[in-house]
This record gives structure tokens, C-alpha cells and sequence, in this order.
């Protein structure tokens, strides 16, 4: 686009000005303004939309197939969700606005509060952090304000070597140390090896439940009971909800405190990499300390509540990400509650027919009933040289998006696939089909699979030389 | 259910695939005592049209129709049409973190245009693809100015956004990063540059200022470069309002900039989503959090983009990454690159240009509380800045911000924003309301 570019090209027309002209060097000072924002691009509208609609076509999308991702939860964005979060009233909302302008947009976020923790079986929400990686940071934080409460902060963070990266990355922010717990054979937790690691130094165990295997941890209620008889929490980090709502709920099994991931469960867009929206709910005793400000009832309207004395404070400004509530919402009100749990029944489905379908062509490592999604390895292709990354990106020649490729860590080359309830039989059929083939490809002919992707506008990457000479912005 | 694509006979059949006969059988391995026994409180499901017509009564409950005088840190910019149209292609919508090179190269490709703009408009060498909102970034930029120099304490200017503070409070608690405000002037709104020679030490990793600052005032950004840099500790450059970079000089003394993009065609939503950017000079980059697109080559020669530099995230480096940051806000960032695009070198000088006209049409109408230049927000002096927009409302104008709530002393004040958008007439009437 900057190559575009001709001095005096724009793509902009402002009405006339209906107040006198000020002159910006007169008025701030000639030492506080610039005289051009150098190289800044010069197009025209029509030169811009081209150029952005033909860099669109350069992307994978949910909207043009399958997008397997293990833990990411790639479904269907309905629609209706984008053109509601649009509506005026709603989009042009100012936080600061008076609460009595602002009625409807309170009433919409204290529906999702409530409607979230009946989901969650928690006793309280908050809305306020912006992605699940800032929810774990606002319950973490929660949990160690807790702890204080009572004496003692504590030193430390359990977490499991299946976790995400955003798990430990979370524990060093609020100033806990990390201990990992290893999982057993059947990639679940170990009563014994947690029972010895929980002392009176341990704040909390950060769980995900259905863990990155799929596995739902079956000893979830005694796992609970030893944290809490030594007086620590249990975090669950919620990445996974979408294999249980309906199903089960955290606040039942044991959670004290758990994230929400809104783009994933609750289907609002990844947009690329965001926004996302990650709500905490929490049961009864960690609700004084909640990100202030809080939502209120007051006579007969909804209100904010800033006197919190023992909030952990804010976590972020105004009110969170609220075009990402609004869509929540209406995809909570779309389902509605029988719709949700048939929504996790699908999506359960889906994995588990992939996992039968697939299980013979490729390393299940681990035997345990998985739900949302599997973990295969490369571990038959890789005596042929063929590693699950080379297999990810053969899956693009075939038209997929690949799945998550070697995460979780505790499965060497793992191939991690979780494919949500939004796909049709034809259509994880084909992926079952492509996977097939591959891996007879990578009997017969691996440097095809080796070579891949070859049917792209663009081949393998150079990942490396990126690293090794970052170029990070275009000059002239 | 319109959003699952199965027929009954298709499950019946993936269901015999598995040798099960119901969806519920695959739950049965989950213990009797974690199973929810009765179905989930929540309305059955409504249609389209019953959702829409939910959302428009609460839309209609808010204050649609108004003009508005605020900003404080969320401003009503024109949002150029283009913008919704291409952020509502579904490649780009419907599309996760471009981890996959190959089939993501619009995305990354958006991200390097984005990074290279915001490099333009701040004078600093890399950016990063977004954070959350400023108020994140803001902390975010402490803690790497904490890794940068190996000191711990923080200083920032009391003319920071209270809420960004506020946030950097709650993050700085437990890293153990005290964190110490430095005083204003009464009469210019300016940082109090000798509260800050008193109050820096050899121990103050960064100082953070923000331009223009709360108050709407520009700060002598070089003169607070110059104070920190002496100290050996780095300026840490913070913007709420990015309008306001098409005319002012961009923040080359600082070393770290982070700001919110919100002013660039995103609507204010209650407050979000926004995107926050972070960016630095070269030699600070490793230290940078968030993702970053690198510009590289694929196999045949052709020039691609890829993330890079992962070997600071968590889901590399885990608790010893330079943040826990995973998600961001790609899809706003995306919008404020086809903004900074359609308006362009010409045209966001020209914008800018707009706000500061209307603001101070407005502002020599009214009694300032501060001496100090302005870009589009001025303090306004009212006896009952309460009663005013009380006023206002009536003429269904939402008026200024009351200052009292964020800074006890300033109880007879209204911040004051105005825009591109901000009509003659509303202006007058403003002025009225104060007479």
C-alpha cells in the first residue's frame, strides 16, 4: 500500500469547516507540531478497499471451512451477533455518559452476568477483562487477595504440565512462583503427587477441565477437596467450557474461581487475533474482591458501585470489552438453555467421530474418553521423517485450516484437533478423508507432505530468517 | 437449531460410528456428582427477529440521538464506511491468530502495514500488532521498563488518565513496583517538572507522561525526556487520543510509547473493544510484550509475512515470558489501519486540524481553569458543573465530563471534549449553559 502511494491521493473528504480556522503551530506552539506525518500513505478509496479486500482473500476463515484448532474453539460467528453490537444506542454509547442514558447496555451486561454464572454454576461475574489471559490474571489476583484476607497471601501456583503457556505466564504477573504438576498416564491429574505438592505455601491450582487432552479430570471433586482442605483455591481455567455447558458445571465440581473465553464458547469472532473477552465468575467469598466498579441495583435501575474497599481494583478501564457482551449475549438468547446443552452434545460428537474415524491411521497416545477434542501424535509418520508440522501443512493443500500443531507439550509432535459443533458430517468427513490420505502419502511419497503447502499463493514461509533479521515495518 | 448443521438422521449415524446410542452416552464417564440434573435457567431459544428486536429496545434505552461533549479518553470520530466493509469480510472476521503463515498472509500483511503506520505517526522504530486498550498497555510498558533497566520504582504524571492508573495500581501491587504520582501545576495543568526532580531517583526505572494529557493539555514532552534521562531511567509516552498525532510532533525522546487507537474508526461501545499499541525503538524490542509480524520469504522468493520474535510469549517461554498477553485486538487494529489509510498523510493532518478549530471555537467562549495549550478537551471552570449538563440534557446534549470524582480539587471543573463531528449550534449551546 505504501508503494501506492502518490503525494496528494486521498481517500477522505471532510465537510467544511463551520467554526474559524485554527492554526495549529499558532495554537500549540511551533516546537509542538509537525509539519507531515512522513511516508504516511496517500490512496484513494478505491485503490484502499481493493487493496484490502484482495489481502482478504489471502486468508483461511471459519466462514470458508473447517478450523480445527485444539483448544481454540473455531466455531461458526453467527451473524445477528455483529449487526445487534452495531445498533446505535449500543455502539455510540459513551462510558462516561450518565447511567440513566445508559440503561439498556447495563441491562444487557447484568443479563450476561447472570445468564454466565447459571451456566458456570458460580455465584458472581465480572465482565471487565479484556481475553482469557487477563481473566486468569483478574483471578489469580482475586484468589491472592483472598488468601491476604485471611493472613497470608501465600507463595506459589500449582499447574499442570498439560497447561496453556498463558497459565505460568499468568502466575509470575501476580507474583506467584510456579510449580508444575505432572500428569499421569492417562494425561489427568494425580491425587498423590498433588496431595504431596499442596502445602500452606500453595495459593491455588490453576486447572483446565476438560483438560488440553480432552480429558475431563474424573477425580475433579477430590482434587477440590485436597486443595481446600489445605486452604488453597481452585482455578479452573474455563478455555475448554464448550465441552460442558449444559453438561456440568465448575461451581458444582469444586471451582472457586474461574475465565470465560466469549470468542471461544460463546462464538464471538477471533477477528485475526481478537478482541476477545475474558469474564471471571466466582463463588461467594471471593465476591468482595471483584474488579470495582460493579454492577448494581438501585431502585429501579442499574448503577455502578465504586465503593468496593476491598476490590483488587481495576484491571482495565471502563467497563471491559462490552460489543463483546452484547454478542455474547445474543448468542446465549440464541440457543437458549436446552439449545446451549445441544450445542456441547455436538461438539462433542464431532471430536469423538474424528477421534474413531482417525485412530487408525494415527498415534492416539492417550486411551482415557476424551470430549470437545484429541490429541493425536506424529509418532507413526515421524519413523518416515514426517512431523506433525509437515502434516499441518499439507492439511492446506486439502483446504483445511490445520489443527493445533505440538501443543500440549506433554505429547511429543502432538496433532491437536477440536473441530466445535458447527461442522456438518460432509464436512468432517472430507477432513477425515484428507487425513487419511495423508498419511499415505506418508508412506508412499513423504517429500510431498515434506514440500507442503503446495497449492497456495504462498509457500512455505522462512520463519527463521524472519527471526534472525527482524523487518518489522516497510520502509521506503 | 439454525447454528448446528446436523440433521437428527447424520447424528443417529455418527453415533452408531462410535457404538453409542445417545449424545449423553459420551458423558458417561463423568462422575454422577459433577453432572447437572436439571436443565440450565436460561429462556429457550429465540428467533433472528426476536433478538434483533431485543437489542434495538435496549439500543433505544440508551442515549441515541444525543451530541456529545465527551472524552476523557473515548471520542466520537467519523467512522468512514469503508471501515465495517472490511472488517466484515469474513476472512478477516472469522479468521484465528496467523500462526499459519500460509494461509494468513492478509492478516499479517494488515499487521506490518499497521506496525509501519504507527511507527510513522509516534517517531518509533517497531510496534507491536496490539494490546488490549491503553489503560493495559500502560503497565505493560512499566514492567518492560522494569526489565529494561533493572530498577523498580515507576513515576507517573497525576495529568494520566485516572482509570490507566488506576490499572496500573492493581498490576503493580504484587511485582513489587512502587508506583508514585507526580504533582501538576495549578495554573498550566502541566507535570510539575519540580515535584519531579524531587521525587526521581537512581532507583525510577521509567517516568510516564501522556500528550495531550487528561486535562487535554500538551506537555513539554522533551523537558520530561530530558529530567529521565538524566536520572539514567526511561520516558514512557502515553496517548489517549491518536487524532491528535496528525498535527502534534510525535514523541521521538521517549522510549517507550503506548497509546489507544480508539479515535481511529472505533466505535466507543461502552468503552469497547479498543486497541491499545505499544511501541519502542530497536535496541528494546526483545523486551516488547505482544505479538509481532516480521517480514520474511517463502520457499519460492517471494516476500511474506510471519510472527516472530516468539521467543518472548508465554506460549514459548511460559512464566518467563514478557507478558501473558495471547489474544489481542487484531480485527480493531485492522480498523484503524483501513482508517489511517483512507484518511491518509493529507487527510488526518486535515482531521486534526478540525478538532483543534472546534475546540477552541468552544473553549474562548468559556472560563479555562488552565493556561496551557490544548489539542480537541479543555477544563472548563463551572460553580456546578452538575447543573450545567443538567441543562444540556434537556437539549439532548450530553455535556462535559465533572472532574471532582478523579481529582478532588478540581470539584468546580468540567472536562470538555469537541470534534469533527461536534456541529456549530451544539458548541453554542454549550456556551450558553454555562452563562
Amino acid at each position: 500500500m505504501f508503494e501506492r502511494s502518490s503525494p496528494g491521493k486521498h481517500g477522505y473528504q471532510l465537510p467544511p469547516l463551520d467554526v474559524p480556522a485554527v492554526d495549529p503551530a499558532a495554537a500549540l506552539g511551533p516546537q509542538n507540531t509537525r509539519s507531515e506525518i512522513a511516508d504516511f500513505p496517500e490512496v484513494s478509496e478505491v485503490e484502499a478497499i481493493r487493496h484490502f479486500t484482495r489481502l482478504s482473500t489471502h486468508n483461511y476463515a471459519i466462514d470458508l471451512g473447517l478450523y480445527p484448532l485444539g483448544s481454540c474453539t473455531m466455531k461458526y460467528n453467527p451473524r445477528v451477533n455483529e449487526h445487534v453490537a452495531r445498533m446505535e444506542g449500543l455502539a455510540w454509547a459513551h462510558p462516561y455518559q450518565p447511567e440513566a442514558l445508559s440503561q439498556g447496555i447495563l441491562e444487557i451486561m447484568a443479563a450476561l452476568e447472570r445468564m454466565l454464572a447459571e451456566i458456570t454454576g458460580m455465584d458472581a461475574v465480572t465482565l471487565q477483562p479484556a481475553a482469557g489471559a487477563h481473566g486468569e490474571f483478574t483471578g489469580i489476583l482475586m484468589v491472592r487477595a483472598f488468601l491476604a484476607s485471611q493472613g497470608h497471601p501465600r507463595k506459589k501456583l500449582l499447574i499442570p504440565d498439560s497447561a496453556h503457556g498463558t497459565n505460568p505466564a499468568t502466575a509470575t504477573m501476580a507474583g506467584y512462583a510456579v510449580q508444575n504438576i505432572k500428569s499421569n498416564q492417562a494425561g489427568m491429574i494425580d491425587l498423590d503427587v498433588l496431595a504431596r505438592a499442596v502445602d500452606e505455601d500453595v495459593a491455588a491450582l490453576m486447572l483446565t477441565n476438560p483438560n488440553t487432552l480432552g480429558v475431563f479430570e474424573e477425580q475433579i471433586t477430590r482434587i477440590a477437596a485436597v486443595l481446600h482442605s489445605k486452604g488453597a483455591q481452585l482455578y479452573m481455567d474455563g478455555a475448554n467450557m464448550n465441552a460442558l455447558v449444559g453438561i456440568a458445571r465448575p461451581g458444582d465440581f469444586g471451582a472457586d474461581v474461574m475465565h470465560l473465553n466469549l470468542h471461544k464458547t460463546f462464538s464471538t469472532p477471533h477477528g485475526g487475533g481478537g478482541p476477545g473477552s475474558g469474564p471471571v465468575a466466582v463463588k461467594k467469598h471471593l465476591i468482595p474482591f471483584l474488579p470495582q466498579p460493579r454492577l448494581a441495583r438501585l431502585n429501579d435501575g442499574w448503577s455502578w458501585n465504586h465503593d468496593l474497599p476491598q476490590s483488587i481494583g481495576r484491571v482495565r478501564a471502563f467497563y471491559g470489552n462490552v460489543g463483546m457482551h452484547i454478542r455474547a449475549l445474543a448468542y446465549i438468547m440464541a440457543h437458549g438453555g436446552d439449545g446451549l446443552r445441544n450445542a456441547t452434545l455436538d461438539a462433542v460428537l464431532n471430536s469423538n467421530y474424528l477421534r474413531v474415524s482417525l485412530k487408525s491411521y494415527y498415534d492416539l497416545p492417550h486411551q482415557a474418553p476424551t470430549l470437545h477434542e484429541s490429541v493425536f501424535s506424529d509418532a507413526r509418520q515421524a519413523k518416515r521423517g514426517v512431523r506433525t508440522g509437515d502434516i499441518a501443512k499439507r492439511l492446506i493443500d486439502y483446504g483445511f485450516h490445520p489443527y493445533t500443531v505440538s501443543f500440549p507439550l506433554i505429547v511429543p509432535g502432538a496433532m491437536m484437533i477440536e473441530p466445535t459443533e458447527t461442522e456438518s458430517k460432509a464436512e468432517l468427513d472430507l477432513f477425515i478423508d484428507a487425513l487419511i490420505s495423508i498419511a499415505k502419502e506418508v508412506e508412499e511419497t513423504p517429500d510431498l507432505v515434506l514440500t507442503a503447502p503446495h497449492h497456495t499463493r504462498t509457500s512455505r514461509v522462512d520463519e527463521v530468517a524472519a527471526a534472525r533479521k527482524p523487518i518489522l515495518r516497510w520502509k521506503p | 437449531m439454525r447454528y448446528l448443521p446436523k440433521s437428527d438422521l447424520e447424528r443417529r449415524e455418527m453415533l452408531q460410528v462410535l457404538g453409542v446410542d445417545s449424545g449423553d452416552a459420551l458423558f458417561s464417564h463423568l462422575p454422577e456428582e459433577v453432572r447437572l440434573k436439571r436443565p440450565l435457567d436460561i429462556p429457550p431459544g429465540k428467533s433472528e427477529y426476536e433478538i434483533v428486536d431485543y437489542f434495538r429496545a435496549r439500543g433505544d434505552e440508551c442515549a441515541q440521538g444525543y451530541a456529545s461533549f465527551l472524552g476523557a479518553g473515548v471520542y466520537r470520530h467519523y467512522r468512514p464506511v469503508l471501515v465495517d466493509t472490511v472488517v466484515s469480510r469474513s476472512e478477516f472476521l472469522t479468521s484465528y491468530t496467523p500462526y499459519q503463515a500460509e494461509i494468513s498472509q492478509g492478516t499479517l500483511t494488515t499487521i506490518f502495514e499497521f506496525q509501519t503506520m504507527i511507527c510513522q505517526l509516534t517517531g518509533m522504530e517497531v510496534a507491536n500488532a496490539s494490546m488490549y486498550d491503553a489503560s493495559t498497555a500502560v503497565p505493560e510498558a512499566a514492567m518492560m521498563a522494569v526489565r529494561l533497566t533493572g530498577r523498580d520504582r515507576v513515576l507517573v504524571a497525576r495529568t494520566v488518565h485516572p482509570e490507566y492508573r488506576e490499572v496500573l495500581a492493581t498490576y503493580a501491587r504484587h511485582q513489587g513496583m512502587p508506583v508514585i504520582e507526580i504533582n501538576y501545576t495549578r495554573e498550566s495543568g502541566l507535570i510539575d517538572l519540580a515535584d519531579l526532580e524531587k521525587k526521581i531517583d537512581n532507583q525510577t526505572a521509567a517516568l510516564i507522561i501522556q500528550s495531550p494529557n487528561f486535562f487535554g493539555v500538551v506537555e513539554d514532552v522533551r523537558a520530561a525526556a530530558g529530567i529521565a534521562h538524566r536520572h539514567g531511567a526511561l520516558l514512557i509516552h502515553i496517548f489517549a487520543e491518536a487524532v491528535s498525532l496528525g498535527i502534534l510532533e510525535p514523541p521521538r525522546d521517549a522510549d517507550i510509547v503506548a497509546g489507544e487507537l480508539q479515535s481511529f474508526a472505533v466505535p466507543p461501545s461502552y468503552g469497547g473493544p479498543f486497541a491499545g499499541i505499544i511501541a519502542t525503538k530497536e535496541k528494546f524490542m526483545r523486551q516488547m510484550p505482544g505479538r509481532i509480524v516480521g517480514q520474511t520469504s517463502d520457499t519460492r522468493g517471494n516476500r511474506a509475512f510471519c510472527l516472530t520474535l516468539a521467543a518472548r510469549e508465554q506460549h514459548i517461554r511460559r512464566e518467563k515470558a514478557t507478558s501473558n498477553i495471547c489474544t489481542n485486538q487484531a480485527l480493531i487494529a485492522l480498523m484503524a489501519t483501513v482508517f489511517m489509510t483512507v484518511y491518509g498523510k493529507q487527510g488526518l493532518r486535515e482531521l486534526a486540524t478540525q478538532n483543534l478549530s472546534k475546540a477552541h471555537y468552544l473553549a474562548q467562549k468559556l472560563p479555562l481553569r488552565f493556561n496551557a495549550p490544548f489539542f480537541n478537551e479543555f477544563v472548563a471552570s463551572a460553580k456546578n458543573p452538575n447543573a450545567v449538563n443538567r441543562k444540556l440534557l434537556k437539549k439532548k446534549i450530553v455535556g462535559g465530563l465533572p472532574l471532582g470524582r478523579y481529582y478532588p480539587e478540581l470539584e468546580n471543573t468540567m472536562l470538555l471534549c469537541a470534534t469533527e463531528m461536534s456541529r456549530r449550534a451544539d458548541l453554542d449551546s454549550v456556551a450558553e449553559a454555562f452563562s
